[in-house]
């Protein structure tokens, strides 16, 4: 849920990138950290294992710039992509203003694909939510491995509906700042549709 | 949430009283979602946004555990360290109210005015709820057009938010 200030003149929204264990989630928020101006970023924390999985969440605050005056800030959280983190992950989707869907474009994770984003969705409609009704971008990750499966048979699993969907290397930064910059606006465009 | 400057003002007001009143290093009350709403006290040297992120999680977390035990929530959390502490608390029925306090204060004297400070607080989250839900509320959103978005988004500036 977004928080606007008009006593800071802000407008802080929440944007929560989701999917499978392992398929880029943190690696996507740690090259924005590396990536972002000092005085537009945040601390970047990650609450993570020993073997530096995800166990609760990573949070990157940014900022985007001014609009009429409003500062516009965007708070970003990954959740914990392991299947048997489900109390953690439903947790980091309350207050959800838009949603990223990291997708492992390797064959082998196809049905972790589709597991997790069923996931999200079962997760969303226990909060009273609809995963249509979300701003939402689909990040095809991994592209630059050998054994990844087309995005023509990736958007036929994950994207029937044909929303805004990237192609993706976060380890080399490819495709990141296109699917925050793609998210971050819809989510705009959803909040000032709902007035 | 929508927080106006008329509300923000008693907020921090009543944050401002409970910090000299109580003697504490800093006082916050942040959102369920982890959004910073006010802060008062000592905060320069305590990176409040991190710290509203991390409480939510906190609270998050606290309340599913309360939940899992069959209890409806822990309305109050206390983290004790060796020369500084922190004492959570939910006020206005879902807003977060955090202390950190050292030595300079007791945890009897900070549970007492955090007490009493929270039935004001309630007052004042119960008249914003109120002011957002009446049909003159306004929004920064009914004066932004969509070529406002699209210009936060043009290349030339979002580029200027990311080295090279």
């Amino acid at each position: 849920m977004s928080f606007i200030n008009y006593s800071s003149r802000e407008i802080n929204c929440k944007i929560v990138y989701y999917g499978p264990g392992l398929c880029g989630k943190t690696t996507n928020l740690q090259f924005i950290y590396d990536r972002t101006r000092p005085e537009s970023k945040g601390k970047m924390i990650s609450l993570a294992t020993e073997t530096e999985r995800t166990l609760f969440f990573d949070f990157l605050p940014l900022s985007l710039g001014d609009i009429r005056g409003f500062k516009t800030r965007f708070h970003l959280y990954t959740v914990p992509g392991q299947v048997f983190y489900d109390a953690s992950r439903k947790l980091i989707l309350k207050g959800v203003d838009g949603i990223v869907f990291v997708a492992d474009s390797q064959e082998e994770r196809v049905d972790a694909n589709l597991e997790s984003m069923d996931n999200l969705k079962e997760n969303l409609v226990e909060q009273g939510l609809n995963l249509a009704d979300l701003p939402l971008v689909i990040q095809y990750n991994k592209r630059d491995l050998p054994n990844v499966l087309s995005v023509e048979q990736l958007r036929r699993d994950l994207n029937p509906n044909g929303l805004p969907d990237f192609e993706a290397s976060a380890a080399q930064g490819e495709g990141v700042f296109e699917t925050l910059r793609t998210v971050a606006k819809l989510v705009l465009v959803q909040l000032k549709q709902a007035k | 949430m929508i927080m106006y400057e008329e509300e923000h003002r008693q907020i921090s007001f009543l944050l401002n009283k409970l910090y000299r009143e109580t003697n504490t290093r800093a006082c916050y009350i942040v959102d369920k979602n982890g959004q910073l709403v006010a802060e008062a006290g000592e905060v320069e040297n305590i990176d409040s946004t991190s710290l509203s992120s991390l409480v939510a999680g906190s609270i998050a977390a606290t309340g599913s555990l309360a939940k899992l035990i069959g209890e409806k929530e822990f309305s109050i959390m206390l983290h004790e360290g060796k020369d500084q502490h922190i004492h959570v608390s939910l006020v206005a029925g879902g807003v977060i109210l955090v202390v950190i306090f050292d030595g300079r204060t007791s945890l009897g004297l900070v549970r007492l005015r955090v007490k009493k400070a929270s039935e004001e607080f309630n007052k004042v989250f119960i008249n914003l709820s109120k002011k957002v839900q009446s049909p003159k509320a306004k929004s920064p959103f009914s004066e932004i057009t969509d070529d406002d978005i699209d210009s936060l988004f043009r290349d030339d500036d979002i580029d200027k938010l990311f080295r090279e």
